[in-house]
């Protein structure tokens, strides 16, 4: 991990207009930078904005004020730094999971022959070799999400910006999951920006937690998760501080108060 | 079918068609003599069987179905690229399907089958106006399953595109013409039985030529076995054509899960 920064927001802030016409901010004044080879994961309540920031990040839209940096670039458009990965796969049916692995590098233009390589290797990595020539309605949900892994790491980008990429898959799967893009964080250095809803995936993934506020979004706290072995997770889990972060991160999300307390803490 | 293996509900629902067809087979041989029904309503299946024999000679049968297919296979290849052709600009304009969408709605609506004899009076008593009944009657449910395809696209499968920098020709021929191939063969399946619609219509609105006007010709000798003969030989064209379209689907859909295609 060194002290350059991959990605930056700096006042972002990003107003829609609804159905109705009505003006709404969804993120407002949203500041933060991710250092190289940093995990830094994003919390908050539903509909806070934080789908918003990513779609920011990876130029698919333009906020509505500031602006965002990968690689100290400007973010004018979808760049080749950056690749993001959803909660749906988004695996393309009819393709075979080898050549949904290539679907990026192939539109980036990369020749085949580098492709396949660069393709085939994640495969093996990700313990999917063998399934190269499957369809992806072969395989399982876990093993589906792992070759969309595979695709956003097939373009090498600098910057991984993940959406709440294991919330569809069950618990057991997910753990094995987490400990997979632990470990290929670890190992290729990439910088990534995880959404998330579980706040144990927050804790045990990241170098630092940051936490959102309801609509308008912003970013309210600001974690620093000091706990050995980034990339196993099951370690993590073991360790009795992880429910420490945990209670604060639920402390700071607010849950488990009635919204009486929750006024009455307003009031106090 | 609960619990029993997909291999016995074959065998068994294969046994059960055969069977049924040899019920069928026996009540209209022997049906209409038994219930007193006279043969010029319904002739018994030996006297249509003599009728296609005496056919195949003396009314150049094969050269009537020919003629007849050849307009189904033109009307519905032509019919469905355009229908295709028109799905997919639609599908990727808004602007255009928003101009455009009430006169094919419109057109959609009306009833494709009376512009025969239009057709008739513009072309004559050429192939022409045949094939261009079936052109419009194909048209309109391949535009529609295309261009709904289009439209129902995952936006998140796009911005993923997107994301890679791909060009909208990437986006068009690597996302929307792929995922529109299921929705495209499900109105090509459509629009292969209605080929044979329109085509004969046509035919029995003018002309010398094809089933239709074999059709026209034995009701205008009170042939009942003849226009019994017809009706079979245009099955057979719908269903050769609509045959056609499942191989086609098979190998262009092979991607799909077994249980998704089928469904004859």
């Amino acid at each position: 991990m060194s002290d350059v920064v991959r990605l930056e927001y700096r006042n972002v802030t990003m107003r829609f207009v609804d159905g109705t016409g009505n003006s709404l901010v969804a993120v407002q004044q949203v500041c933060l930078s991710v250092r190289d080879g940093e995990v830094v994961s994003l919390i908050g309540p539903s509909g806070c904005g934080k789908s918003t920031l990513l779609n920011i990040g990876s130029g698919l839209t333009a906020p509505s004020e500031g602006e965002a940096f990968i690689d100290g670039e400007r973010v004018e458009g979808p760049n080749a730094h950056v690749a993001f990965m959803l909660q749906k796969d988004l695996l393309l049916p009819w393709r075979t999971i080898l050549q949904n692995v290539m679907f990026g590098v192939e539109i980036q233009g990369i020749p085949l022959p580098e492709r396949e390589r660069r393709a085939k290797t994640l495969l093996d990595t990700l313990n999917l070799g063998e399934f190269g020539n499957h369809y992806p309605h072969q395989l399982s949900g876990g093993m589906r999400q792992r070759v969309a892994l595979a695709r956003t790491l097939a373009v090498d980008p600098t910057v991984l910006l993940l959406d709440e990429p294991f919330s569809a898959v069950d618990a057991q799967t997910r753990i094995v999951l987490q400990r997979e893009l632990a470990q290929t964080l670890k190992r290729s250095g990439k910088t990534a920006l995880l959404i998330t809803h579980d706040l144990l995936e927050a804790v045990t993934l990241s170098d630092r937690v940051l936490v959102m506020s309801r609509r308008p979004g912003r970013i309210i706290d600001e974690i620093a998760v000091d706990l050995p072995q980034r990339d196993d997770p099951i370690a993590r889990r073991q360790d009795p501080r992880v429910n420490q972060y945990v209670s604060r991160l639920m402390e700071r999300l607010d849950i488990g108060h009635t919204p009486a307390e929750r006024a009455a803490g307003a009031q106090a | 079918m609960n619990g029993a293996n997909p291999k016995t509900a074959m065998r068994r629902g294969t046994a059960m068609s055969v069977a049924v067809l040899i019920v069928f087979l026996a009540a209209w041989q022997w049906g209409p003599g038994l219930l007193g029904i006279p043969s010029f309503i319904v002739p018994p299946l030996s006297a249509v069987a003599n009728e296609f024999v005496r056919m195949l000679s003396r009314n150049a049968l094969m050269f009537h179905t020919g003629v007849t297919a050849a307009e189904v296979i033109a009307g519905f290849i032509l019919g469905s690229l355009l229908g295709a052709f028109f799905g997919y600009m639609l599908g990727m304009s808004p602007t255009a399907e928003v101009a455009l969408s009430p006169y094919i709605l419109a057109l959609q609506i009306a009833p494709k089958v009376a512009f025969a004899p239009l057709f008739v009076m513009w072309m004559g008593f050429t192939v022409y106006p045949k094939i261009l009944v079936a052109i419009l009657i194909v048209f309109f449910p391949v535009m529609v399953n295309v261009l709904t395809s289009v439209r129902t696209v995952d936006p998140d499968l796009i911005n993923l595109a997107r994301s890679f920098k791909a060009t909208r020709a990437q986006i068009f021929w690597k996302i929307e013409f792929p995922a529109s191939m299921p929705p495209l063969f499900a109105g090509l399946r459509i629009g292969s039985t209605l080929a044979v619609v329109g085509v004969v219509v046509g035919e029995l609105v003018g002309g010398n030529m094809g089933l239709g006007y074999l059709l026209a010709f034995g009701e205008g000798q009170a042939n009942t076995p003849m226009v019994f003969v017809t009706i079979l030989m245009l099955t057979l064209v719908g269903g050769i054509a609509y045959l056609g379209v499942i191989v086609l689907e098979i190998r262009v859909l092979h991607y799909l899960p077994k249980r998704a295609l089928g469904g004859f």
